[in-house]
């Protein structure tokens, strides 16, 4: 007679994949944009990365040990927190308000509201937009990418050049990244590596990358003057990386494919308007947040249809 | 052609080691333990005594109540027990013990029958009713019930369901190579009491011997059609196979009946051909024995009531240390905490995971991913499902449909934080079902 028989509920059989390999892939797939944001920028982008990093997983740490909770850090999701806040950071911020950034994003942004897959609104850019409001010129001062010709303490990004002066700054460095902005979110060719590799693992699907980008161009083409500023506006600013990392975050983003179709619209229309009419140059960050906002109410009134019953 | 198949659904490792397993004839257990409730529905009532002799084929438990199905002795011997004992399905509950006397004497009733096929659908159902067959693909449904259908619903189809969409099952994939024509003779019987013209005989496309095998039976038959399908889980599920099929959709909380289908397993098939042209009564069906816990997997011709420790033993005993024992498949089946609970008519098979297998995993906060949401089969959301019955909202997760769960396990087989959904979905329809008790 055998001893000690599992008994449980079925499945008795499950995936091998969990929440912590799902956020390492994320680490994973963010690698090519740190190492282009560290080309570009020089050695002062991985001191950020690492000290928002840092400051995410040590806020974590803290804020679990003192709630007497499990401390769950190891299972990535505040190392993808801190990784994303710094992309979303200027390459000439000091490294405290960096810091400070990561402690707000996890305490604020996450463990608020009770931590991984409660919060409402994307961690990282929770942090991001309260460094915004609080250090407003820091954080919008923007030094050159290294391979730039003359030497300059500040440096327009490419929508600023546009909305400020009217000047177009060439595919080809917008691309490759070769152009001003936060540290990570200029190269989009590292930024679409990575994400390929996330869609390849099904952790992400087209649904709000698609929408996303693709209302936002449209929008911008046509009601930003010519249409070929459509290629511009897709890569230009902070769109592919909110588009393919930030509003892709499950837990802020809707749960049916059909809510996430939604979701991305909403998030591009919203990046539009902003671009094209509001008084900052760039709108994804907010876009997203809103559209994090809506969700919960998305999710209610989108659901799958049912399909077959059985009583 | 592409396969036909349906929304959602999974690709689990088929891991089906037993499939070029012939069925083998397990030897006459010494004794077996009937319980009177193998079915969906009443339990039978006993009507016999301790004691007394019976034959192989014997009626010892009558049917009680509109749903309920008659039990037989599975093999000649005495009566010397009726009491509780451990079901694979829940608590003990009563059950007849027989000790054989090793000859295995039928009844004198049991006789063939020539002129089966000019019997009326109602004299059918009756056979049908009294050899006690029910649905032998696991939910043991009362098999003359789902062949009287009420007379203001129009049936125009049945389907075989040839399936076996769980992991590591292959009892029907044998029978369907090994007694093709039994199952056709079957299909015809269902079809005549049912006065339907169109057959169709669905099977998963990893069952490629199957199909050859049951399309070269069926290659004079009017009418009848096999259906290969994509391999897919839960392809089995009925109304999954109705879509498949036919396109056509059940409605919510709604049955096969209501667009005019009733589906049997190829295994009852089988069983209703043996009663209406043999005159036997249910006492055996072919359970498959596999899993990597066991010594040699098989696939074993059983008498019902057999225990699962003579199976084992028969089969060379486990290798190694067992961790779970599961009645049933992987994605479904019911883990066992003893292995003196008895085949029942519903064991399709039994699956032994050895312990390295068996881990337990850490439950996490779900992150929404929605993985639950789009493979599930029947277009619900479990993971808002389960977070309602978690938090004991059961109108809630009423309103959001689980009572059209069918409780595959799909959305627990994807979830990457691990969440018990299965076990939330069962709780909350069995809180549903007590309130709807209760007023």
């Amino acid at each position: 007679m055998p001893q000690r028989l599992v008994v449980s509920v079925s499945p008795h059989i499950r995936i091998k994949g969990n929440i912590r390999r799902m956020m390492w892939d994320v680490v994973i797939a963010l690698v090519p944009a740190t190492i282009a944001s560290i080309y570009f920028f020089g050695p002062k982008a991985i001191y950020i990365i690492f000290v928002t990093t840092f400051s995410s997983l040590f806020t974590e740490a803290l804020i679990q040990k003192l709630g007497r909770k499990p401390v769950t850090i190891s299972d990535g999701s505040a190392v993808v927190t801190g990784i994303l806040l710094a992309f979303n950071l200027p390459p000439g911020i000091p490294l405290w308000m960096a810091g400070v950034g990561g402690a707000i994003a996890i305490s604020i942004g996450k463990q608020a509201f009770g931590g991984l897959g409660h919060n409402i609104f994307n961690p990282a850019l929770v942090g991001r937009t309260i460094l915004l409001i609080s250090f407003p010129v820091v954080m919008t001062t923007w030094s050159p990418p290294r391979f730039v010709p003359f030497d300059a303490l500040t440096y327009a990004t490419p929508l600023t050049a546009l909305k400020e002066n009217g000047a177009l700054t060439p595919l080809k460095d917008l691309f490759l990244g070769n152009v001003g902005g936060c540290i990570g979110e200029t190269s989009a060719l590292a930024l679409i590596i990575g994400a390929l590799y996330l869609l390849l693992k099904k952790h992400i699907t087209w649904h709000i990358p698609f929408t996303f980008i693709a209302t936002t161009g449209i929008l911008c083409g046509i009601f930003g003057g010519a249409l070929y500023l459509l290629l511009f506006h897709i890569l230009a600013g902070g769109l592919l990386l909110g588009a393919l990392f930030m509003a892709t975050d499950p837990v802020t983003s809707p749960t049916s494919r059909s809510g996430r179709v939604i979701f991305g619209i909403g998030c591009g229309a919203i990046t539009a308007l902003i671009r094209l009419k509001g008084g900052p140059p760039e709108g994804v960050s907010f876009s997203i947040l809103l559209m994090n906002a809506s969700t919960p109410l998305i999710d209610r009134f989108i659901r799958p249809r049912k399909i077959l019953g059985v009583k | 052609m592409k396969a036909r198949s349906f929304r959602g659904g999974i690709h689990p490792p088929e891991e089906k080691i037993t499939s070029s397993l012939p069925i083998q004839e397990l030897p006459l257990p010494q004794r077996v333990v009937l319980p009177l409730s193998q079915h969906t529905g009443a339990p039978a009532q006993p009507v016999v005594k301790v004691g007394e002799r019976v034959k192989t084929g014997e009626k010892i438990g009558e049917a009680q109540g509109p749903i309920s199905s008659p039990i037989h002795a599975s093999l000649s011997g005495k009566v010397i027990e009726i009491s509780d004992h451990p079901h694979p399905l829940g608590p003990p509950s009563l059950a007849i013990t027989i000790e054989s006397d090793g000859k295995d004497e039928y009844h004198p009733d049991i006789k063939h029958n020539n002129e089966y096929f000019r019997l009326h659908p109602n004299e059918i159902r009756q056979i049908v009713k009294e050899a006690g067959i029910v649905g032998l693909g696991g939910a043991a449904f009362p098999t003359y019930v789902k062949l009287s259908p009420p007379e203001d619903k129009w049936i125009d189809t049945v389907i075989l369901n040839g399936c076996e969409c769980e992991p590591y099952l292959t009892c029907d994939h044998r029978l369907m190579i090994e007694k093709a024509y039994e199952i056709i003779q079957g299909l015809k019987i269902i079809a005549q009491t049912l006065e339907v013209t169109s057959s169709y005989l669905g099977i998963e496309k990893n069952k490629g011997d199957a199909i050859r095998a049951m399309r070269e039976e069926m290659r004079n038959e009017a009418n009848m059609e096999v259906v290969p399908l994509k391999t897919k889980y839960p392809q089995g599920a009925e109304k999954q196979l109705i879509k498949a099929i036919l396109n056509r959709e059940v409605p919510s909380e709604g049955l096969p009946l209501d667009v005019g289908v009733v589906v049997q397993n190829v295994g009852t098939a089988l069983a209703i051909s043996e009663a209406v042209r043999k005159g036997r009564p249910l006492i055996e069906r072919v359970v498959t024995v596999t899993g990597r816990g066991i010594k040699n997997p098989a696939n074993l011709r059983v008498r019902i009531g057999t225990l699962f420790q003579d199976v084992v033993d028969y089969c060379g005993g486990f290798r190694g240390k067992p961790g779970k024992i599961i009645m049933g498949g992987p994605l479904m089946g019911f883990s066992q905490y003893t292995t003196q609970v008895p085949v029942i008519k519903g064991t399709t098979g039994i699956l032994i995971l050895p312990q390295e297998e068996v881990k337990e995993v850490r439950e996490r906060a779900c992150i929404r991913c929605g993985r639950c949401v789009d493979a599930c089969p029947a277009g619900i959301t479990p993971n808002l499902i389960g977070k309602f019955a978690s938090k004991d909202r059961f109108d809630w997760a009423r309103e959001y449909g689980v009572l059209d769960c069918m409780e595959c396990g799909v959305c627990a087989y994807l979830c990457p934080a691990k969440i018990p959904l299965v076990q939330l979905i069962k709780y909350a329809k069995a809180q549903l079902a007590g309130a709807k008790l209760e007023s």
